[in-house]
């Protein structure tokens, strides 16, 4: 058969999938790998609701190939979770409500996570830009915006203590 | 679809000039991937260059200019202070693609190359005199960035030649660049109009201007005429009326769902005038 042998690297663990040259790394992270939380909504990087981290950067996973990923370090939301415990992003998510049908969380929870790791106490409007990528029809954003300003709060006071 | 990943800019020109069906170069994929997506295109043949070490940095050049590799993603330009300290025209065009997903993807050689009127780094470019370095089945050259569209979606690269990297000149003292574009929003679309303007200053004095426009043409272009109206000038108000006026010459735009033709020509002059105030004042100049 045609097709490539990827061994990449996600959310830690060594990974290995066959898939056809063409193939998104979207459609190979949901279909071979079965991490669902990677999510489709235009296929064209317009919402970014497929979020990942390649090789520590941002990017949207239906603009990647997924022959491209050999030898890189893949993160998804699934890789948020530590020993069970959801990230402080999560946490704040659910208790300010700022998801309602969710398809679009996982990629906020992604793109979230890349601007606190690079910048603990962003302001609102660095936080509206770093999350200008992401597109939600439910919430209106504002809950959002307040859901990560509060886990960057909590994440800033839990690394002071 | 054969995916190959070279690891030199001569296989992968070797690759592209051998393919008899229709073969892409893959940089940062935020256009190819969408026509693949929208099966605009069917590529027999895909070359990722993000594996060729001459592709992937920045690099200040012997001469005290820059060497940015085609397959270095918008958010690797934004992150180099020394470029970003002689060319923040340049660089900010590159912030204005895309969100930060579209950052960490996108190339400055591939908004060339993709050969777009509305690309916002190529006005940047042409106002900076930089050249693309080419790489084909006959050997390297070199090409200024104004040569390189020839028409919506259309490059003069030969079958086989690719982009292995843009070079920016060396920078005088009291120099300044600037890009501006319109959008009718803040974040996520494609210019209206955009305008670039770089300089230079001695006593205060512009003695030396390149001007560019883009999405007012087939091609981004390089205006002469307003160049020529603020060089020798403190850009007094006489000078920049002379610009605005000489942009607004300039345009051949279409009517389109983003602007109309007298709407771009107008808005060509304004957008000009402002980023020439804001060069001026990055060279340290003061009106």
């Amino acid at each position: 058969m045609s097709g490539v042998l990827v061994t990449t690297t996600i959310n830690g663990d060594a990974v290995q999938f066959a898939c056809p040259e063409e193939e998104t790394l979207l459609d190979a992270l949901r279909d071979r790998v079965g991490l669902l939380g990677v999510k489709e909504g235009c296929g064209t990087g317009d919402c970014g609701a497929c979020s990942i981290t390649l090789d520590g950067r941002l990017v949207c996973s239906c603009l990647v190939l997924a022959a491209e990923a050999e030898g890189r370090e893949i993160g998804t939301v699934e890789g948020l979770v530590e020993g069970g415990k959801l990230h402080p992003l999560q946490e704040s998510f659910i208790s300010h409500a700022a998801l309602q049908c969710g398809i679009c969380t996982p990629g906020f929870l992604v793109a979230a996570k890349s601007l606190l790791d690079r910048n603990p106490d962003p302001t609102e409007t660095e936080i509206r830009y770093a999350l200008a990528g992401n597109l939600c029809r439910c919430t209106g954003y504002d809950k959002i915006v307040r859901a990560v300003q509060n886990a960057a709060k909590e994440m800033r006071t839990a690394k002071s203590a | 679809m054969r995916y190959e990943a070279p690891t030199t800019s001569s296989e992968a020109a070797a690759l592209l000039a051998a393919e008899t069906g229709e073969a892409f170069v893959l940089a940062g994929g935020t256009d190819l991937l969408v026509r693949m997506k929208n099966l605009m295109v069917e590529p027999e043949l895909v070359v990722d260059v993000k594996r060729i070490d001459a592709m992937r940095s920045i690099e200040a050049t012997t001469d005290g200019g820059f060497r940015i590799g085609a397959a270095v993603p918008g958010i690797e330009v934004g992150e180099h202070e020394a470029l970003g300290r002689a060319w923040p025209g340049v660089v900010e065009a590159v912030q204005l693609i895309g969100s930060d997903q579209i950052q960490g993807r996108c190339t400055i050689a591939g908004n060339v190359c993709n050969a777009s009127p509305a690309a916002d780094t190529t006005p940047a470019l042409i106002a900076a005199d930089a050249q693309v370095e080419i790489v084909g089945p006959k050997g390297r050259r070199t090409l200024p960035v104004a040569s390189v569209a020839t028409g919506p979606g259309k490059t003069s690269l030969a079958k086989g030649e690719l982009v292995e990297a843009i070079l920016l000149p060396p920078r005088p003292a009291h120099s300044g660049d600037a890009y501006l574009r319109f959008t009718p929003r803040t974040e996520m679309d494609i210019a209206v109009v955009g305008a670039a303007v770089s300089l230079t200053l001695k006593d205060g004095v512009i003695t030396a201007a390149r001007v560019a426009l883009g999405a007012i043409a087939p091609t981004a272009i390089e205006v002469e005429a307003a160049a020529a109206a603020i060089i020798g000038s403190k850009l007094d108000d006489g000078a920049i009326a002379a610009l605005v006026a000489a942009c607004s010459a300039a345009c051949k735009p279409i009517d389109d769902k983003r602007g109309t033709i007298e709407y771009r020509t107008e808005v060509a002059g304004v957008l000009a005038k402002r980023a020439a105030m804001i060069a001026f004042e990055r060279a340290g100049g003061s009106r």
